[in-house]
């Protein structure tokens, strides 16, 4: 992913307003060592630096607001080999969001091309998995809730509904200790690196005996489901229950 | 199965036995490397057939290798796994277990993998069936609103299961996502008068067995493997009742019986059938006289009998707390005239049947009245004697009057109508020691049935206040629900 190391350097040299709005503010997230779920043959403890995450999931009205402006990021103006064919196809029109996708709901149907655009307007970028697993490691009163087992069921109560329902407004649910909302129970979310959690040739990864592995330390498996979605799609894919938020270094914030 | 022809006699000898049919095409040559390869498909491509269980696709009646196309789309979809309770099954096809799929040795099958735009998580396939690395599981990672595409040659006949193999695999099997696919031989199998598919698989959930609602799936149970239930196709009503499966006196049958798992080995028994043979582990060999057959997980079995009396046939894991607790049960009902000079015609005990083969219209209609606020007193009680059969009957009978000395009567019984809260709360948490009723003393236990629920229990209380002699006045869910949350108990015992 070429792209990548350019929007790195699009988020370092970030300063100024924020185009986002007050709506969805950036929080610190402060850094730590911690200890990742994706499976071995990856480092298993990992420095994260402090950053800036958005307090919600972009919503369709604020991804509204950037397709109104940046319109060859408009459906039907998009490259297929940028966004695919399913691109936005809930709104109603490209500049219109219809009865099926309420402002406040979290845009989906959105690429990781699309959602790194979006971010890049925003004068972000989308976090790494690193970052984003720091954060959604979190519950309303810790840091790292991962071993407590009302945390984890209450992701996997949300992995056990088929994403058909309709998708709920964001910040319904309280907020983690960061003030960050919705990070699990809404949508799935891109990351920045969601192309490289598993090796290329991921068989161990991707079918039998990996389940096993990495299910040693069963409070990863709701985290490791998210992986496994991550590394089913490709950059162009959009999907009815994938979005996602934007983060900022640190250092980037005036 | 359009321009299918069958050829003349050949006379071949019965390489494979039995399975063949009598009228059978010669058994092909090999002509690729692989034993089962017999060279490059011909014809049209053909649609696969894909069926819901139990029902499994016609024969095929081909004499050549095709190119089958197989199209599988993977639903995530809620339903009930027993009366009131509902899961999320993850399904290949919309059920669980999943299509049944049927192609024929040296057949290339062009396998699509679907997965519904609305489910949330990836998926994969790893059919047992294939040759090749993770049995087609590399080649087909999905995300929702994706499609993928593999192909492989059926080279070895048999009965395979097919699974689900994305990460964590244990959860997605856990959730229904398996099936099996028949790989028939060359020249066919005998034609027999009914096929039939059941799958066995053992079920995780957060609420005990049969608590009502909507149920999550519970990961630490299941590396415990200590299911809540142990199912064939996927519910406990799934073929039970008007589901029952159907032959009649004189008919041959053949199971196609699978083990999804993802944890149990099944002993799989037909109550009051002999398998004529049995093509154990689903390989070539076959056993004969087969009272109780072993399924591992992951693994399935061709059974074959007739059914020569009419009656129902319960089909069961023989681990037997798994059929009459856990669900493990289904029913075989076939029809015609007695025979006694090989059976008196005495059928199975209705108790010992129990309340899975009781026709719960009644209940399913007290529960909806309940939550429309209508409920009668009438619809308690029919409801309340649908589940006092096979429960509360063991030993208080079915006319309620028990057994003298053992267990105390229930008709006209003094001691359950002199007070409505204490019976409410010996049905709840059991009871133990000297009792007198209706002048006799009995001492002995009855076993909490707290695993009911409160509308269950009130329904039974209604019932039997109400029957054999007995009048009173209806006990509500919500009496039941204050006595359950104000007294102790053991954990609920089974019936």
């Amino acid at each position: 992913m070429l792209l990548r190391v350019a929007m790195l350097g699009a988020g370092l040299a970030w300063a100024g307003a924020a185009a986002a709005g007050e709506g969805n503010p950036f929080l610190p997230v402060a850094g730590a060592e911690f200890h990742s779920a994706l499976p071995s043959g990856r480092q298993d403890k990992v420095l994260v630096r402090g950053f800036l995450l958005q307090r919600h999931p972009v919503t369709n009205a604020e991804f509204l607001a950037f397709v109104s402006a940046h319109r060859e990021w408009q459906r039907g103006s998009a490259p297929r080999i940028l966004a695919d064919a399913d691109y936005l196809g809930h709104w109603s029109g490209p500049l219109e969001l219809g009865s099926h996708a309420a402002a406040a709901q979290p845009v989906t149907r959105v690429s990781w091309f699309a959602a790194q655009a979006y971010c890049e307007a925003q004068q972000a970028r989308l976090p790494t998995w690193y970052e984003w697993e720091l954060a959604a490691a979190a519950s309303g009163t810790q840091r790292d809730a991962r071993s407590d087992p009302a945390w984890r069921q209450q992701i996997l109560d949300w992995y056990a509904r088929p994403a058909g329902e309709g998708l709920a407004a964001i910040e319904q649910a309280a907020a983690n200790v960061y003030g960050l909302h919705d990070i699990h129970g809404v949508v799935w979310e891109w990351v920045l690196d969601f192309d490289s959690l598993l090796p290329a040739d991921a068989d161990p990864e991707r079918f039998c005996g990996s389940g096993a592995q990495n299910l040693q330390e069963k409070e990863n498996y709701a985290v490791l489901m998210r992986i496994a979605l991550l590394g089913s799609l490709r950059a162009a894919d959009t999907g009815h229950a994938i979005g996602f938020r934007c983060a900022r270094n640190v250092e980037a914030t005036p | 199965m359009t321009g299918a022809r069958r050829t003349g006699l050949l006379g071949v000898a019965c390489l494979l036995g039995a399975w063949l049919t009598a009228a059978a095409a010669a058994a092909p040559k090999p002509q690729g490397t692989a034993p089962g390869d017999f060279g490059p498909p011909q014809g049209e491509p053909i649609h696969a057939q894909l069926t819901s269980p139990p029902f499994v696709p016609p024969p095929i009646h081909r004499n050549h290798p095709a190119k089958v196309i197989v199209e599988l789309e993977v639903r995530e979809v809620e339903r009930e796994i027993s009366e009131g309770v509902t899961y999320t099954f993850w399904t290949f096809g919309g059920t669980t277990p999943g299509s049944f799929i049927r192609v024929r040795q040296g057949d290339t099958v062009e396998f699509h993998l679907k997965n519904y735009p609305d489910n949330k998580m990836p998926h994969n396939i790893d059919l047992h069936g294939v040759t090749g690395p993770g049995g087609g599981a590399a080649s087909s990672f999905t995300a929702p609103g994706h499609e993928s595409q593999f192909t492989f040659k059926a080279l070895n006949q048999g009965i395979y299961v097919y699974h689900c193999a994305t990460a964590p695999v244990g959860m997605h099997i856990a959730n229904g996502m398996y099936g099996l696919m028949l790989v028939e031989p060359p020249a066919g199998m005998q034609p027999v008068d009914h096929e039939y598919y059941v799958m066995q698989g053992d079920f995780y959930t957060v609420g005990k067995y049969r608590e009502r609602g909507h149920q999550e799936f519970d990961m630490q149970r299941a590396i415990d493997e200590r299911p809540t239930y142990v199912l064939f196709n996927g519910s406990e009503g799934s073929l039970v009742g008007e589901h029952a499966l159907k032959a009649r006196v004189g008919d041959h049958v053949r199971l196609f019986v699978g083990n999804g798992g993802p944890n149990l080995v099944s002993s799989f028994h037909v109550i009051g059938a002999i398998f004529d043979r049995v093509r154990y582990e689903g390989g070539l060999h076959e056993q004969e006289n087969v009272q109780t057959t072993l399924i591992p997980a992951g693994g399935a079995a061709i059974v074959e009998f007739h059914v020569r009396v009419p009656g129902s046939y319960v089909l069961v894991d023989h681990s037997i707390l798994r059929a009459f607790n856990k669900g493990a049960l289904a029913i075989l009902k076939a029809e015609g005239a007695e025979d006694k000079s090989i059976y008196s015609g005495k059928e199975l005990d209705s108790v010992y049947l129990g309340d899975k083969a009781a026709n719960l219209a009644a209940v399913s209609e007290a529960r909806a009245a309940e939550a429309s606020g209508t409920l009668t007193k009438a619809q308690q009680i029919k409801a309340g004697e649908s589940r006092f059969t096979g429960t509360c009957s063991v030993c208080h009978q079915a006319n309620g009057e028990g057994l003298p000395n053992v267990f105390p009567p229930l008709a006209r019984s003094d001691f359950l109508m002199a007070d409505k809260q204490r019976a409410i709360g010996i049905v709840l948490n059991g009871l133990t020691g000297k009792v007198t009723v209706n002048g006799n003393v009995f001492n002995s236990v009855m076993p909490p049935m707290s695993q009911l629920n409160d509308d269950e229990l009130a329904n039974i209380l209604t019932f039997v206040r109400n029957s054999w002699g007995n009048s009173g006045e209806a006990v509500s869910a919500d009496e039941v629900k204050q006595i359950r949350a104000s007294t102790r108990r053991p954990e609920g015992a089974a019936h």
